[in-house]
């Protein structure tokens, strides 16, 4: 048998994945009746209904013709993810000003097409806009360099 | 103004709120900052509106939702000039204004088609503000006597009518549906106080913050997948032309007077019914002018027949306003940018439903009136500034990203002054892009998201009223009716010449 859509295929074992999760999960919670439900009830049904529909999906990928998923732009999705979680860690270290010069310099990275002498003006920019209005303007109370 | 005060004290009320200079003032930025993310190639009314929805938290309730419903204008006529200027909708609902105003642009009236939609939208939305101030209240009041059982048979409806129209199939949307329900339930348990999917981290204990969801899901997942698209090859050639004589023509006006009037009706009729309102009255409005044609303009329809424009973006702007009657009446959302908008509410410590109204008539009647004037200030400043829209869209993606990226993340961050959120947006994000990859649509996803938790409640409260007899959904007649209307719709979807149909409507538009 062949897969004709990759992207259901994938999509139902996703959820096959989430709905055993959440079952496996609830287990740990006292499920109680119908009348009186405890807190393991309905996330429990939720993770049934979830495991049947996610292998229905699978089972109809074999037929429905799909497009495929194509390829993962790493590069992108890695130094999107590095620049968030540099701008959380650095709002708590260094202050608001390196912090965002860091963001906009990393996932300037995201892609082939930056030049180094925009990306420098764009953090100048940025800053000083950014500076204007969340600081100034709506008055948000984060410390500008160093720790709190 | 005082035959409004004797005519509709509740409206004049809400002029009165929403008329002071101060929340005046944050209607402008709100539909100017909408218009302008909304503008940007490849972003959504609903990545506009979670991007902008932080800025919005420091105000008083009044001011911030006076505040998103101009966002929420200003992103959909964003949409309109991007979609009429360089042919890349935002949004579905924006597909079909790509028709017509597109090839109006090329044949050099841009300036027209841009008129016209503005106009539309304008006219639909008074009269969907009146019909709000109409119909809101004895909705309201029927919603009041709605027990447990009924509220959790409308929001099953709602649920369900939110896929018919989903992109990528019905199967697929209603797994989204149970995601969502899923990742609402993260956080301690109403009844029990019990912590759930917290996993130890006591961050997630208060459950996991809507605006986190909802920014990873619809602004870093969309441009993950931009970046992925190489949007730097988007068509720009028309951007360069300049654009005059900005105003319609008498024929212009003539020709789309009645489109906009039916455009109109249509808009709000399927704004009200739960479901994915916009995108289907813009369709149906599209499809009606086309029948209605007469004579050598028949041949003009699709080659840049002004009909074309404004039928469908009166429909689509006659559509948003009209799906905020059952979302502030009942405090059901039924798309999942009105629950966008509920989550806001919520984040200002309102719980939505059918006593906001009797409540804080302030605030309600405040809201409907500064709906009108977002309207009239979207005429008012953006036709003149389009000039200022068609620049923004001139600059390249690879410096409009990290820009956007900015303000998403001091946004996230600024809620809690928390990493976490930024940590969670991260992971919602990547998981958002895995949904696009696999032609999963995520917008079922943040309406169940929102409604979950309600719905688990009230599932509880109607069985434990009913000593656990499930069947009590159908023995009471207003619950059994929602009942019904849902399975009528699960039919309808399964017939195959509406599935056939649907195919046509949700399908991409071709990459330019």
């Amino acid at each position: 048998m062949k897969i004709k859509s990759q992207e259901d295929f994938w999509a139902g074992l996703m959820f096959i994945a989430f709905g055993i999760a959440a079952i496996i999960i609830a287990r740990d919670y006292p499920f109680g009746s119908a009348m009186r439900m405890g807190p393991g009830y309905f996330p429990t049904a939720i993770g049934g209904c979830m495991v049947f529909l996610g292998a229905l999906i699978t089972a109809i990928s074999f037929k429905t013709p799909g497009v495929g998923i194509g390829p993962w732009p790493w590069r992108a999705m890695m130094l999107m993810s590095l620049a968030f979680a540099l701008f959380a860690w650095g709002m708590e270290h260094i202050g608001f000003i390196p912090s965002l010069a860091i963001l906009i310099a990393v996932s300037s990275l995201s892609t082939p097409h930056f030049r180094w002498k925009e990306m420098a003006l764009e953090i100048v920019v940025m800053l000083a806009g950014s500076w204007l209005l969340f600081i100034y303007g709506l008055e948000l109370s984060f410390p500008l360099w160093g720790s709190y | 103004m005082e035959w409004l005060q004797e005519a509709m004290p509740n409206l004049y009320l809400g002029f009165e709120v929403a008329l002071s200079l101060k929340n005046l003032m944050y209607c402008f930025i709100g539909v100017l900052a909408g218009t302008m993310i909304g503008v940007l190639p490849g972003i959504g009314p609903l990545a506009t509106i979670s991007m902008l929805l932080p800025i919005t938290f420091n105000l008083e309730p009044t001011s911030a939702l006076i505040m998103l419903a101009g966002i929420y204008y200003g992103c959909q006529y964003g949409g309109s000039t991007t979609a009429i200027l360089v042919k890349l909708p935002g949004e579905s609902a924006s597909v079909v204004t790509c028709l017509d105003g597109h090839e109006m642009a090329k044949n050099g009236r841009a300036g027209p088609a841009l008129a016209i939609a503005a106009i539309g939208s304008f006219f639909a939305g008074t009269v969907g503000t009146l019909m709000i101030a109409q119909f809101g209240p004895p909705l309201a009041e029927m919603a009041l006597k709605f027990g447990a059982p009924e509220y959790f048979s409308l929001m099953v409806m709602g649920l369900i009518a939110s896929v018919v129209l989903a992109s990528g199939g019905f199967l697929k949307a209603l797994g989204m549906i149970f995601l969502g329900l899923l990742i609402g339930i993260v956080g301690t348990d109403v009844n029990s106080g019990m912590s759930r999917f917290a996993f130890g981290v006591p961050g997630l204990t208060d459950g996991l913050s809507f605006t986190v969801v909802a920014m990873g899901l619809f602004g870093f997942a969309e441009i993950l997948s931009n970046l992925a698209q190489k949007a730097e090859t988007a068509n720009r050639d028309l951007l360069t032309q300049k654009i005059d004589h900005l105003y319609p023509t008498k024929e212009d006006l003539k020709h789309s007077a009645w489109p906009i009037v039916r455009g109109t009706a249509l808009g709000i009729f399927f704004g009200v019914l739960p479901g994915a309102g916009p995108t289907i009255a813009a369709f149906s409005s599209y499809a009606l002018e086309k029948k209605m044609m007469k004579g050598d303009r028949k041949a003009l329809f699709g080659k840049g027949a002004i009909e074309g424009v404004a039928g469908p973006e009166a429909a689509n702007n006659g559509a948003a306003q009209g799906a905020f009657i059952p979302t502030l009446a009942l405090g059901i959302p039924g798309t999942a940018t009105m629950a966008l908008m509920l989550g806001a509410l919520t984040i200002q410590g309102i719980a939505p439903g059918p006593q906001v109204m009797t409540q804080r008539p302030d605030l309600f009647w405040g809201l409907i009136a500064s709906m009108w004037i977002g309207n009239a200030m979207l005429v008012i400043l953006n036709l003149p500034l389009v000039g200022l829209w068609v620049r923004l869209l001139r600059v390249p993606y690879r410096l409009l990203f990290p820009a956007i990226l900015s303000f998403m993340v001091i946004g996230v961050y600024s809620i809690n002054n928390n990493a976490l959120d930024v940590y969670m947006t991260i992971l919602f994000g990547l998981i958002g892009f895995v949904f696009i990859k696999l032609k999963t649509e995520p917008a079922p996803l943040i309406l169940a998201f929102v409604l979950g938790p309600l719905m688990e409640e009230n599932l509880r409260r109607a069985l434990l009223i009913s000593r656990g007899d499930p069947t009590v959904f159908f023995t009471r007649p207003i619950s059994a009716g929602f009942l019904i209307a849902t399975a009528i719709l699960l039919v309808i979807i399964a017939l195959p010449a509406l599935r056939k149909k649907r195919e046509e409507v949700t399908e991409e538009p071709a990459p330019v």
